[in-house]
């Protein structure tokens, strides 16, 4: 064995500290298209648009689904669709490039090679999202896969997909409110006071929760944890130590402004309603 | 027989009902594509298209598409117009509603009310009987606030606005005031069960969202004290514009003292010559000049202007008081 020169080996470009971070939209985008699907296609596929942050992260942002059709050994995706909304999406944002592919599905599947070689020409190591959509195992699995070339000696023998740590947490979308976004449907938008009403409840029961863990430490009913204990001492501690009239002044400060404001948008309002009232009185006279 | 051979399409515009139109159902899909598209390019503004389908009295909004940035050029703009029936080509090729249905635009501190607004309404209205437009604001959504807003035109005042009738009287036999302009549509959400399945499965454990974090922040003052500017701003405006009224008014009752001395004269002279017995001369002459009509200056701008400055005071309204709420919140945490 030692005499034979040939090496089994993975050419693996950076793909070791790779990682993608998808928006939330982009998984929308994907679900809406798999809806919409044509009645005979199993699986939708797609380009996906981004940017690759400074760090080497993969920033997926924006996606469009792809025609395509796929029999048992072959695979014909409609490139000029690809190329035309390209363009297209080109036009409004320059900056988004193509990072990859997405499919439908769970993990990887055969025909899925043939279209990978066809993204690589398009863009050098793109990223490979795929969204479970049928929830086969029971869950949405949503996984990101790069391409790794293996070749024994200078002969191509397959392409490996490895699997890269995906970014799942969606702060646009916490932005909005998973309130709005996870139930089918919202009959109201919530106003400026009852997002606030809400944030507030939250909050408070966030407090309860920790008195809650604090007495049953204190009662010996839970085994203390010194990581949640110097947590907790952290947040008490990083409430500004203000002597109590400074405070007070500060506090009744900003709810003056406030209370200033709140007048002179009502003088304003009530000043309108007055000039619309003294507009028609002087048409009528 | 004749009769029996009308077209689909006859009967479907003659028979038709107008339900008017009383919620807006819009997708998550749409929202999304809509804060990404105009939290990435402000504070310039843009627009985009919204598509869907109109169903009875609600309007489906399933999809929509950015515009580029408009630029005041004849060649990009016949590019723009391809660009979007490309687009709409394309989408419909994957199955993606190919109905225009409205557009939306992204907004500075909700300062969306102009002329231009009503003029893209009328054209759009020329072409699709129902539409909406959709008014993004991102800067007030570094709130925790989602700042979406559909609006359409009042009937009454789309009529005005087709005859360019903006005198007091026609706005009075109308009874049309300035908050008559624009109608604020309901919004629902709607998402599909698969997009519920897949937000369920992500929503992170922690109980606290960024929306959390950017409603309870305390600094608020930069976004209060723009509003107090434009505010001021509009007011400026405001008096402009009821300083050209005066300017009219004045004129007219000038004016009309003047029509008034010309018709005492007019018949004392008529008085004095039918004493004469000669005949009377005519009691108008439209040759002179004191008889022509002072042109009214039209109500639009001020209206608009109004509207503008009622959107500031209720802005103010909502962030003063999500301020008291955080005020009394600092207290009460401080005090414990």
């Amino acid at each position: 064995m030692a005499s034979e020169h040939t090496v089994l080996q993975f050419s693996s470009s950076s793909s070791a500290s790779l990682s993608a971070k998808v928006h939330p939209l982009v998984i929308f985008n994907i679900c809406d298209c798999y809806v919409r699907r044509p009645d005979q296609a199993d699986r939708v596929i797609g380009t996906l648009l981004g940017s690759i942050l400074p760090d080497g992260t993969v920033d997926i942002r924006n996606s469009y689904a792809v025609p395509h059709s796929e029999s048992s050994d072959q695979v014909a995706l409609d490139i000029d669709y690809h190329h035309n909304m390209l363009i297209s999406h080109q036009k409004v944002n320059p900056k988004e490039v193509i990072v990859g592919w997405y499919s439908t599905g769970l993990g990887v599947t055969g025909g899925s090679a043939l279209i990978h070689e066809f993204y690589s020409r398009e863009v050098s190591n793109p990223v490979h999202l795929t969204v479970d959509t049928g929830f086969s195992t029971g869950e949405g699995t949503i996984k990101a896969y790069v391409s790794v070339n293996l070749s024994l000696g200078d002969r191509q023998l397959a392409a490996q997909f490895q699997e890269i740590p995906l970014d799942l947490r969606m702060v646009e979308a916490e932005r909005v409110g998973f309130d709005i976004l996870k139930t089918t449907m919202v009959d109201k938008l919530p106003t400026d006071l009852e997002g606030m009403e809400a944030s507030m409840e939250r909050l408070l029961a966030l407090v309860d929760e920790v008195y809650k863990y604090v007495d049953n430490v204190v009662e010996g009913r839970v085994a203390p944890d010194n990581n949640i204990g110097r947590f907790i001492s952290d947040t008490v501690a990083s409430l500004p130590k203000l002597p109590p009239t400074a405070f007070d002044k500060l506090v009744n400060d900003s709810l003056q402004d406030h209370l200033l404001m709140l007048y002179l948008s009502s003088i304003t309002r009530t000043q309108l309603s007055l000039a619309e009232k003294l507009n028609t009185a002087a048409q009528v006279l | 027989m004749a009769n029996m051979a009308r077209s689909f399409l006859q009967v479907a515009a003659t028979e038709e009902v107008a339900s008017p139109l009383r919620v807006v159902q819009i997708e998550g899909l749409v929202i999304l594509k809509i804060i990404k598209h105009c939290k990435e390019f402000s504070p310039a503004l843009v627009t985009g298209q919204l598509l869907g389908l109109d169903v009875g009295s609600v309007l489906e909004v399933t999809n929509c598409f950015p515009f580029p940035i408009r630029e005041e050029d004849e060649e990009i703009e016949a590019e723009g117009a391809n660009y979007q029936l490309e687009m709409m080509r394309c989408l419909r090729e994957v199955n993606v509603d190919n109905n225009t249905v409205g557009w939306y635009q992204s907004t500075l501190l909700g300062s969306y009310q102009t002329v231009e607004l009503i003029e893209t309404f009328m054209n759009y209205q020329e072409n699709i009987r129902r539409c909406v437009c959709i008014i993004y604001d991102p800067s007030k959504s570094n709130q925790g606030v989602l700042a979406l807003k559909a609006l359409k035109l009042s009937d009454s005042f789309m009529e005005l606005y087709r005859n360019n009738n903006f005198t007091g009287e026609k706005l009075r036999e109308k009874n049309l005031s300035w908050v008559d302009i624009f109608e604020e549509i309901p919004i629902k959400v709607s998402n599909s069960a698969l997009i519920s399945a897949f937000m369920t499965e992500l929503e992170a454990d922690s109980p606290v969202t960024q929306c959390d974090y950017d409603r309870l922040k305390l600094s608020t003052n930069p976004f209060l004290e723009r509003n107090v500017e434009f505010l001021i701003e509009c007011m400026d405006d405001l008096s402009m514009d009821q300083q050209k009224f005066q300017y009219y008014y004045r004129n007219l009752s000038r004016q009309q003292a003047q029509q008034q001395a010309w018709l005492q004269k007019r018949r004392a002279e008529n008085m004095a010559r039918r004493a004469a017995g000669e005949d009377p001369l005519p009691e108008e002459d439209p040759s002179n000049p004191i008889f022509k009509p002072v042109p009214e200056p039209s109500r639009l701008d001020s209206f608009l202007i109004t509207n503008q400055i009622s959107n500031y005071c209720n802005q103010i309204n909502g962030v003063a008081g999500q301020s008291f709420c955080r005020l009394y919140l600092m207290k009460g945490l401080h005090e414990n």
